[in-house]
């Protein structure tokens, strides 16, 4: 009786999570979703506690205190331009409970000396993706947070040191079916999946992370659902199985954006100097700088102006300013949108978020699909802070690293103001083609500086 | 192979269909809040870690147990909590702003 009451409370939660993901299609409905889920979580916690095996409570309270102690600063302090590595510890954290059940269920069926062969199966599983995303999460994350340095690090063979070792980890799997209690084998396979973290985010430079972030929440998914199969619990594998899909469906989505195949993100070690030397040459010609009051007059009479928002705006922590100059122009009749590409943050849908905050409504903020139309009947372009996600070599020149990358059709718009801290080139090191056309002005400085002389010289105006 | 097994697998396979569905349809505004929602919601495998914490199955299932639970909990608390932050900073333009540009744009 009690067994089937803690199945159905899990019934109940599984409910709610699917009807938050549902919710989260919309941004109106998306926090009350998220509140259900909260419901649903509490819900399964609780009947867990009521599970028959469970003898004592004190160990519980000490983990649950330790978790909420530093799950809180994790959910209220944390700055939203830092949220991409945020997720990548959290990634290290469920992939650590994982892994942990994992090694803590297999030393108990040691123990008893009894394993089953489909038993172990899961464990191995469970073990290798959850000992995997530990380590390549906090790899991640020390990139992104720039402990680690950030570019690429590669040495001859990598890529077949890589096979062999996963091909070490597949055989310890193997030899573990047939003889499961064999504890040696059992520890060589935590140790390779745990190097194998490592290795595997390596070669991985800064501007790839989105990629690697959200592949690492589809591995942090399977280890849950290799969990759900080896303690026979279904909310778990529905769960994981979720959270896999997000984060392949995350990954797939960003990898396109980038116009890289997903094996050339893993394996290319883009930002090596070696991709960037090609196509340098295309770019010939002047830029022509503006001073801020040519562009205050032209962006305060446009009927319809487009701010392309890049990563720079983010590092120079100028959202405000640019919420406050599209404010402006709002309040002066004119019609003002952020177009959004998909990979103009750090981690998927990342400047959506810091633009919120800000304080830009949701609906100013358009997707490149459905503004890369409106460009052709667009009076100025701001583009602030971004580089290559505007750069037509990606359509024109294909000896460019970039070329076949969708980009933003800014050059279609009647005129373009670049605001751009100096002459050198973006984040991949490719010349843009961009800054030298005849449409194009530049407005040099850093951006947050310069978007505070747009603000006050529109006032005045 | 136990039929709870291949039950698992059914349980597993409509699970990647309802998730590929569902999540598909979630606009790229919202895949930040996403991936913060799914750590949170991935806290779930407090459900393994709380039964190892609290059996009595050794020291070792104890210890490992009680770090699970910590590490499950850490993403629960902070996982929701970024996600309601971050959701309710999605505002729409307010009605009253909205017909002002309106009039506004009436201007020559």
């Amino acid at each position: 009786m009690r067994e089937t009451s803690i199945q159905l409370a899990y019934l109940v939660a599984t409910f709610l999570f699917v009807v938050a993901l549902r919710s989260l299609g919309r941004p109106d409905t998306a926090r009350r979703g998220m509140q259900l889920a909260a419901i649903g979580m509490a819900v399964a916690i609780v009947a867990t506690l009521f599970n028959a095996h469970i003898l004592s409570y004190e160990w519980i309270v000490v983990g649950c205190v330790v978790g909420a102690v530093a799950g809180y600063p994790l959910g209220m302090w944390v700055p939203m331009t830092a949220m991409p590595q945020r997720i990548a510890l959290s990634h290290a954290f469920g992939a650590l409970a994982a892994t942990l059940v994992g090694v803590g269920e297999y030393s108990r069926g040691f123990a008893v000396g009894d394993i089953g062969r489909g038993h172990v199966v899961a464990l191995g599983l469970e073990v290798l993706f959850g000992g995997l995303t530990v380590t390549g999460s906090l790899m991640a994350f020390g990139k992104l947070q720039e402990i680690l340095p950030g570019r690429p690090m590669t040495f001859r063979f990598q890529h077949g040191f890589n096979l062999a070792l996963m091909a070490c980890a597949v055989c310890g799997l193997l030899w573990l079916i047939i003889d499961p209690t064999n504890l040696a084998v059992a520890i060589a396979m935590l140790s390779i999946s745990l190097v194998l973290g490592v290795l595997f985010v390596l070669p991985i430079g800064g501007a790839d992370m989105p990629v690697v972030v959200s592949l690492l929440n589809s591995y942090a998914g399977l280890a849950a659902v290799a969990t759900g199969f080896a303690i026979d619990n279904n909310i778990l594998i529905v769960v994981g199985a979720l959270d896999g899909l997000s984060g392949l469906i995350l990954s797939v989505a960003m990898s396109k954006a980038m116009n890289r195949s997903f094996s050339n993100v893993l394996f290319g070690a883009f930002g090596s100097p070696v991709a960037s030397a090609e196509g340098a040459a295309a770019a010939g010609g002047e830029m022509t700088a503006i001073a801020a009051e040519d562009v205050a007059l032209r962006i305060a009479y446009s009927d319809r102006a487009i701010i392309v928002p890049g990563y720079g705006l983010a590092v120079a922590q100028a959202q405000h300013q640019v919420r406050e100059l599209a404010d402006l122009v709002d309040k002066r009749g004119g019609d003002v949108r952020f177009a959004i590409h998909p990979v103009a943050g750090r981690m998927p849908g990342h400047m959506n978020v810091l633009l919120a905050e800000a304080g830009v409504p949701y609906d100013k903020l358009v997707e490149m699909e459905d503004i890369n139309e409106r460009f052709a009947e667009t009076d100025i372009v701001l583009v602030v802070g971004a580089n290559d996600v505007v750069n037509p070599a990606a359509r024109t020149n294909p000896n460019s690293p970039i070329f076949g990358m969708p980009i933003l059709k800014v050059a279609d718009a009647k005129s373009v103001v670049v605001l751009k801290r100096g002459r050198g080139t973006g984040f991949s090191g490719v010349e843009n083609d961009l800054f030298v056309d005849p449409k194009t002005s530049m407005l040099f400085g850093d951006a947050k500086q310069s978007l505070l002389n747009l603000v006050v010289e529109v006032k005045n105006v | 192979m136990p039929s709870t097994t291949i039950i698992q697998m059914f349980v597993f396979l409509l699970a990647g269909f309802v998730g590929f569905q569902t999540i598909s349809r979630i606009p790229p505004l919202l895949h930040t809040p996403l991936m913060a929602a799914t750590n949170a919601i991935s806290g779930i495998s407090l459900v393994g870690s709380l039964v190892l914490s609290g059996a009595h199955d050794g020291m070792l299932a104890t210890v490992l147990g009680t770090i699970a639970v910590a590490s499950a909990m850490a993403n629960v608390v902070g996982g929701f909590l970024i996600t309601d932050r971050m959701l309710a900073m999605f505002k729409r333009t307010r009605v009253a702003a909205g017909e002002e540009g309106a009039a506004g744009a009436g201007r020559s």
